[in-house]
């Protein structure tokens, strides 16, 4: 089943340097499935989820032949149709948590907000489905986190504060812009697995927007590589190993490994007509 | 006698009227034209050492020496033409409204050096970018240009030693790549010494020869770069430290 | 496009001269799509052509008495904005008045702004006690209403346009002290001042060269809108006798000249008023404009 097809999504910004095309013709669909979008900064990755929640500011301009998200159709909708969509039915989880928490509101104050104003349900029961939020994402002491301020919380405490707060409404789809990109290396492993646990419990759709693809092949079913505002390949994430794309060989090419040889690594020689 | 050597460092801040011990008596030693890397998680005091070296952060105990000699507060010139860092964000690090040109030549005015143009024109070169970018601002070059005019920059006055704080954790993988090559190539040439620091395992093994490991601030386990490579550490978090970059292996 | 906007536009500039030539010019275009801004710009371009050619604009002497034209009103033959209780020409007398409004305005830009600028880039970058003696003798200027500060010090110096823009002066440096700190301190931390700090620069090279340039845009804003305010104020001085002295025609002198006439000869009080308000009006629109262009958080984008 198709819970989101985009078709031909252009993105363009008016600047004072002339048109900038940020997403060039992207079509792409998904089901209740972990989609991966792969690509360097640049490429186009981030306008692309950005797009889907109509969340990009002028000068920028979104078009697309068609963008419908389980029947509605995202270009037509009016903006407090959006409005409505946007955290019940897509959520949003961005790179920093510093940036997307309020600084001067409780964490638990903030869980509560979405339920006591627009489900308007008691603020006993919002408290209880906080701390479940907050247990569903692992967080061990969760009345202590309800009562602390963002600032107190470190990195991967704070992103999973963040999941926790997208999940509350039990959206359809879920969009993770480099979601573990501002965390250290354990830490990032137990944020991806209950990201995992969550989108196969609860049958979410999830696009799963990184610059690192060996991370989003591990973590995904289905990759999309971006170039310069264009999808270059299509693969499963199984298959990224053969991948055909000269750019998703340069890109896995030149990461360095552990116990590898000193030599130069691998540069990525861009192709011009990779961009065409 | 190893060109850099550190001895029990302290560095505690005041932050909010409370203590923050951010390095707790860390040693090591740094030969001269070895290239050494600290890893560590974020708060576990890595660029710390890097700062407080430079002076940007307060030596509460022990003591820095380079070639023998403790280093003097202030670090002044001479200091400044021994050591020089790259910094992480390459788009912190540059001035945003002087042009290349100027970031480049500072050094040259404050020591009084003669030759600006040739040696602006060379520094460019060196690094791999062109001459035409001279006259350019910070922002009209990407991450990894500007990357380059920092590492430009750091060597202008010709330093032995350089500090590089995760000098390519903002930098795309490919870019990341030419940064990397680019460091060990001028390291081959001008003989430098490098005290690296990175949370990235695998590009720490691929540029350094010792490696120490550090958590909360202490040093945890020190590793040659074979150790590593064969995952024979002794500690635990140096072991759940390579379980978590497991992915950046020699197979994949 | 033409040669010169090429050559403004060339992403590989040859020169100093011409990267900075072609960054303004950016700034310029960002500008020109701002509609408010290029009113703004508008009245202040008017206001200083006006100033420059005073004697050709102006139909009459602007001193000369003429006292059987005395209190025409407006859109008389002659006198399109009437005359004043001496028979003299309002218009003639707020176009020459423009000359004073003018001259002011740039002694003061030319003063309060750079010794705000300095001290408040000295207390922030060096901080501490430095900082505390500087700071609290900036709250001491600032605890003074503005007016009452410049009268005090008009009546210790005497009357006169000098001595009104001295005082204007001194007691409008204080808030560019403030911002230029609020700006150093945002600015001291950053690597890029640790890296010239690491090249062995001295304090004075880095404040004059490296944290200054970053405190000026928001300094240039500040002045733009505070402008207003100093036309206000040397009108105000001018109002209560203590600024300009008459004959000359300055704007506030001229407001409080008609206020005994202000209910049967309105035109007197108001036509000055109007042009002051015009006045400030650009400047406030330009600041606000140029708030956009110059905003160092948005120009980096």
């Amino acid at each position: 089943m198709t819970l989101l097809s985009v078709k031909n999504l252009r993105v363009t910004f008016d600047t004072e340097a002339g048109l900038v095309q940020a997403v060039r013709g992207v079509s792409f669909h998904l089901g209740r499935e972990r989609l991966g979008i792969v690509g360097e900064s640049g490429s186009g990755k981030t306008m692309t989820g950005r797009s889907v929640l109509r969340l990009i500011r002028p000068p920028g301009k979104i078009e697309a032949d068609e963008m419908v998200f389980d029947g509605i159709d995202l270009m037509r909708a009016s903006e407090p149709q959006m409005r409505a969509l946007r955290g019940p039915r897509i959520a949003m989880v961005m790179q920093d948590p510093k940036y997307s928490l309020n600084p001067v509101m409780r964490v638990g104050a903030q869980l509560m907000e979405g339920l006591r104003q627009r489900d308007r349900v008691s603020k006993a029961e919002a408290h209880a489905k906080a701390i479940q939020a907050l247990e569903a994402v692992q967080i061990r002491d969760p009345e202590r986190v309800m009562e602390a301020y963002p600032h107190e919380l470190s990195g991967g405490m704070g992103q999973r504060v963040m999941i926790a707060m997208m999940l509350i409404p039990n959206p359809d789809l879920l969009i993770a812009d480099e979601p573990t990109s501002a965390l250290d290396v354990t830490v990032q492993a137990e944020v991806l697995s209950i990201l995992d646990n969550l989108v196969k419990t609860r049958g979410m759709g999830l696009i799963f927007i990184s610059h690192d693809l060996r991370l989003v092949a591990r973590f995904c079913d289905r990759v999309l590589v971006m170039y310069k505002g264009r999808i270059v390949e299509e693969l499963a994430a199984k298959d990224l190993m053969n991948a055909k794309h000269p750019y998703t060989q340069g890109l896995l090419n030149c990461l360095p490994r552990i116990g590898g040889n000193r030599e130069a690594l691998p540069s990525l020689d861009r192709d011009a007509s990779w961009a065409l | 006698m190893a060109l850099i050597e550190i001895e029990n460092l302290s560095v505690t801040f005041i932050a909010n009227h409370r203590e923050v011990r951010a390095v707790q008596d860390v040693s090591l030693s740094v030969e001269a034209r070895e290239s050494f890397g600290l890893v560590g998680e974020s708060g576990s005091g890595k660029s710390t050492i890097l700062r407080a070296i430079c002076g940007l952060a307060p030596v509460t105990g022990g003591q820095i020496r380079i070639e023998g000699k403790p280093i003097p507060t202030p670090r002044g010139k001479g200091f400044a033409r021994k050591v020089q860092m790259v910094f992480q964000d390459p788009y912190a690090s540059l001035h945003p409204r002087h042009t290349i040109d100027r970031t480049l030549s500072e050094p040259l005015a404050i020591h009084g050096l003669k030759g600006t143009d040739q040696r602006i024109m060379q520094a460019l070169t060196d690094v791999g970018l062109p001459t035409s970018f001279r006259f350019r601002y910070p922002h009209q070059l990407s991450g990894g240009q500007r990357q380059r005019v920092a590492i430009a920059r750091a060597l202008m006055l010709e330093p032995e030693i350089l500090l590089l704080d995760e000098p390519t954790s903002a930098l795309d993988a490919s870019v990341q790549a030419e940064t990397l090559n680019l460091l060990s190539r001028l390291r081959a040439e001008r003989g430098l010494t490098f005290l690296m620091v990175s949370h990235d395992l695998a590009v720490i093994d691929h540029m350094c020869d010792r490696i120490l490991v550090m958590q909360h601030g202490r040093a945890v386990e020190e590793l040659s770069r074979d150790a590593l490579a064969s995952a024979s550490m002794t500690t635990d978090y140096a072991r759940s430290l390579f379980a978590a970059s497991a992915d950046r292996m020699l197979d994949g | 496009m033409s040669t010169l906007t090429t050559w403004l536009r060339d992403p590989n500039p040859a020169s100093r001269m011409q990267s900075r030539l072609g960054q303004s010019y950016l700034s310029w275009l960002r500008l020109r799509r701002n509609t408010l801004a290029m009113i703004g710009l508008g009245i202040t371009l008017a206001l200083v052509l006006m100033a420059v050619f005073a004697p050709y604009l102006a139909p009459h002497d602007p001193i000369t008495q003429e006292l059987s034209r005395r209190l025409l009103p407006p859109l008389t033959p002659g006198n399109i904005l009437g005359t004043d209780d001496f028979g003299r020409d309002i218009l003639s007398r707020i176009i020459w008045g423009s000359r004073i409004t003018l001259y002011i305005v740039l002694l003061v830009i030319l003063t309060a702004p750079v010794a705000g600028l300095l001290i408040g880039t000295i207390a922030g970058y060096f901080g501490g006690w430095v900082d505390t003696i500087l700071m609290r003798i900036t709250d001491i200027f600032l605890a003074f209403p503005k007016l009452i500060l410049a009268l005090a010090l008009v009546a210790v110096l005497g009357p006169g346009m000098e001595n009104a823009v001295l005082a204007i002066a001194l007691t409008s440096w204080p808030p560019y002290a403030r911002v230029a700190r609020a700006e150093t301190l945002t600015v001291r931390s950053s690597d890029y001042i640790a890296a010239v700090k690491l090249q062995g620069a001295g304090s004075a090279r880095i404040i004059w060269g490296h944290i200054m340039p970053m405190c000026l845009p928001s300094v240039i804003i500040r002045v733009t809108l505070d402008m207003a305010g100093v036309i206000l104020t040397a009108a105000g001085l001018g109002f209560l006798g203590l600024g300009v002295q008459p004959p000359l025609p300055e704007w506030g002198l001229m407001i409080s000249a008609g206020r005994k006439f202000l209910f049967e000869q309105w035109w007197v009080a108001t036509m000055p008023g109007l042009a002051i308000f015009i006045v400030s009006l650009g400047f406030n629109l330009l600041g606000d404009g140029l708030r956009d262009v110059l905003d160092p958080k948005s120009a980096s984008k």
